[in-house]
């Protein structure tokens, strides 16, 4: 019951966008559609589902490629966890979960899938079988860990896989110690990491050849980007990127009412130069951080504006070793739109190079034409070569309404709950 | 009858409550929807300071009907009763504001003669018992002289109840000059919160004394011992600091007992050591809940356990 309703105000899922770990291929879903492009052949994929439940049927929640690119998974609303082999793109299993999908990870060993429902309870596949070409039929799903009563919105596994980090919507970040045997559960918590004053919308590793271990930045609905020590769970920075960006003279096409601190919706660690490209509401484009490994800092670097054009992405992706980040911005369903799949596919390049004088890099956000893949790809993902504005900015819109509305329903929940509770309980005692 | 009923009763009736009320209830009629109920009225006597328990007349109300938070014609909730804050106090779930971490917990709120400023984040000693859904507060109440060098905290979900306590603790102050001084409460959500209160490895003894048993199997995870909140536990308690459970509901006690059986950083205490527990006698006869089970007669079933290091 929670369930749905919890829905009906956040039906709107936000376009998202995934890359293989070498560029292989690029993923987009937009509301249940899974739009995949390979780049090596510089073809539009046709996916192939012969699993008892084929393809999905509700919004899907997250995509997630694994760090050895041989798998992509995907899951959303319709409760269906679905694994694609990324060699002849077809689905070598459908795991049912009990709720819906709110958040997914591969481990970095190829050998767990992760996922998290709504109700705040995190599960592990193990894919033990897969490696030698067992059928993957019947794969279930344990629980391992969970959030009281709290969605997760995000899942990572540490670099080093010692560790699964969860973020949720109550603030929260925590740090679980990767079981070895996942059956039992994973029962030994390493740390919390509070700051947050707000839910927690994206989590990142930002590591490089020195520091393989890495650091965990997050990304919340408080506007803040935070840095931590996951060992301990202190808090090592606070990047006020709403804040400064506004400072900065960025316009930020925001609501009045919210205009001081538009939400994060999404972070993604650009490996090859320990920057990390952050999108916060409103901004059309996105603010590039530089994160000290060494010093163990974060701060603003850039704003790379999207011009002549309105983009506020809902979604980025890049691969561990290429030059460019991508980026869509599009929801599942428009009201009072017929074009109702539509998104837009974008990418910046040029992050290896630096300016000398200034440090900063010289990014540009490339042509349609430009873009890898050429339009091709544009018109698989997207849905079609060309993409007027106004979907743009509707889909801006109405995801700035989904995420207001996580905002404000948690601030529901406790009474909601202790309603229902009485009026469960009312009817328990008459008899 | 069991206590989850009398707690739904005192729900339904924080409705009509206006300030200085605060209720405990008395009989409830079996078979019929007719409760039977108590007032008590909270007063402060003359010197502003002393705390008064006077006893109203018996009442006696049809559930729901008379239940201001709903409305007569529609049956549904009235808006005003359960109208949701904008979103300004960034850390408040719904009504009750929450720590960001534990060392915004401020200590000179709750005790205030040991901890003079509010402005120490890093604190010279920290809350070592935690009682959760400690109710009326009675095991505090006894446990704050047992230990008087041990800063303890009850963490209640209901905020008359929780305004009962902090008033209880109160007046025992004023009447016991450096009594009581230990000893403090909290209007939260323990399922939820108890990482923002409670450093890894802070406390050394956890309570769940008749907690809510929920019945229902969809239910179960709303009970307050479950194996995944026993992360939580396992997470707060330093390793050798002890949980406490105890229950009239016979399936809880068991379910109580198997979670922590089943979970890999926790382990039974062995009977002497259950013998040589000054708390242990506390469980049953120091709370209100307990002391009603006591005066019917009741059963109960204890588990008591320890946190280990889980072995590899
Ligand atoms: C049956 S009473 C027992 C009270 C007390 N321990 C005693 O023995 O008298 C259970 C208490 O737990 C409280 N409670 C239930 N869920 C809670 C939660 N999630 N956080 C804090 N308190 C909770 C209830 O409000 C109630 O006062």
């Amino acid at each position: 019951m929670e369930d749905g309703e919890q829905n009906k105000e956040l039906e709107v899922a936000p376009a998202l966008i995934a890359v293989h770990p070498t560029q292989d291929s690029v993923a987009v879903a937009v509301g249940s559609d899974l739009r995949v492009f390979n780049l090596k052949t510089g073809c539009p994929v046709q996916l192939v589902d012969d699993t008892a439940e084929p393809f999905h049927r509700d919004s899907i929640r997250a995509v997630c490629y694994g760090s050895n690119g041989k798998l992509l998974v995907t899951a959303g609303d319709d409760k269906l966890v679905k694994i694609w082999h990324t060699d002849g793109w077809s689905c070598i299993c459908t795991v049912l979960s009990e709720k819906r999908v709110s958040a997914v990870a591969i481990s970095n060993d190829g050998l767990f899938i992760s996922f998290a429902d709504k109700f705040g309870v995190v599960w592990v596949v193990d894919l033990d079988g897969f490696h030698d070409h067992q059928s993957l039929a019947s794969k279930k799903a344990v629980p391992i860990l969970a959030h009281y009563c709290s969605i997760i919105t995000s899942l990572e596994f540490s670099p080093d896989g010692r560790f699964i980090i969860s973020a949720d919507r109550d603030f929260k970040i925590r740090v679980t110690v990767f079981p070895k045997e996942t059956s039992d559960g994973a029962h030994e918590i390493q740390s919390f990491c509070l700051g947050h004053t707000e839910f927690v919308s994206c989590l990142a590793f930002v590591w490089d050849s020195d520091n393989p271990d890495g650091l965990l930045v997050s990304g919340s609905g408080d506007s803040t980007v935070r840095l931590w020590d996951i060992t301990s769970g202190s808090l090592l920075d606070t990047c006020e990127v709403g804040a400064e960006a506004g400072s900065q003279g960025f316009q930020l096409s925001n609501g009045k009412e919210d205009e001081c601190c538009p939400a994060i919706t999404d972070l993604c660690a650009i490996p090859i130069c320990s920057l990390v490209a952050v999108v916060i509401q409103g901004l059309s484009g996105v603010v590039l951080l530089s994160c000290n490994l060494s010093d163990k800092t974060l701060s603003i670097t850039q704003v790379i504006s999207i011009k002549g054009e309105a983009f506020i992405p809902t979604s980025m992706g890049t691969s561990s070793s290429s030059d460019e980040l991508w980026m869509v911005a599009g929801v599942s369903s428009l009201q009072g739109s017929n074009s109702n799949s539509l998104a837009r596919v974008k990418a910046i390049s040029g992050f290896i190079k630096m300016k000398p004088d200034s440090g900063e890099v010289v990014a540009t956000v490339l042509e349609d034409k430009d873009i890898p893949g050429g339009m091709q790809l544009l018109e698989k993902l997207q849905g079609s070569a060309e993409i007027k504005e106004e979907v743009v900015l509707a889909a801006a819109e109405t995801l700035k309404t989904a995420m207001r509305n996580l905002l404000i329903k948690k601030q529901y929940s406790v009474e909601k709950r202790e309603f229902r509770k009485r009026g469960r309980n009312d009817r328990k005692t008459k008899h | 009858m069991l206590a989850s009923a009398h707690y739904e009763t005192l729900h339904h009736l924080q409705g009509l409550s206006q300030n200085s009320y605060n209720f405990l209830w008395g009989k409830s009629a079996r078979n019929s929807k007719v409760s039977t109920l108590k007032l008590i009225k909270l007063s402060n006597s003359g010197d502003g300071r002393r705390l008064r328990l006077r006893f109203g007349p018996g009442r006696k109300m049809l559930k729901n009907e008379t239940n201001p938070h709903f409305s007569k014609t529609t049956r549904l909730p009235r808006k005003r009763f359960y109208r949701a804050r904008a979103h300004s106090n960034p850390l408040s779930d719904s009504h009750f504001p929450v720590p960001i971490s534990p060392c915004h917990v401020d200590y000179s709120l709750h005790y205030p003669q040991l901890f003079p400023s509010s402005d120490q984040t890093v604190h010279s000693k920290k809350i070592q018992f935690a009682d959760i859904g400690c109710g009326f507060g009675g095991l505090l109440i006894s446990l704050s002289t047992l230990f008087p060098d041990t800063l303890m905290i009850g963490m209640e979900l209901r905020d008359k109840v929780t305004e009962y306590v902090k008033e209880r603790i109160l007046a025992l102050r004023v009447e016991n000059p450096g009594q009581y001084q230990n000893v403090s409460v909290v209007r939260t959500n323990s399922m939820k919160y108890i990482p923002n209160y409670f450093e890894k490895g802070q406390l050394s003894k956890m309570f769940f004394l008749f907690p809510d048993p929920h019945f229902k199997e969809k239910n179960h995870r709303r009970r307050v011992i479950s194996p995944h909140l026993l992360d939580e536990y396992a997470y707060a308690l330093c390793t050798g600091g002890i949980i406490y459970t105890i229950t009239d509901v016979e399936e809880l006690g068991e379910w109580m007992k198997a979670c922590l059986e089943g979970h890999p950083m926790f382990e039974a205490l062995r009977d002497e050591e259950l013998e040589a527990d000054p708390v242990v006698k506390l469980l049953s006869s120091a709370t209100e809940e307990g002391q009603k089970v006591a005066r019917n007669g009741g059963q109960t079933f204890q588990a008591v356990y320890r946190r280990v290091v889980p072995s590899l």
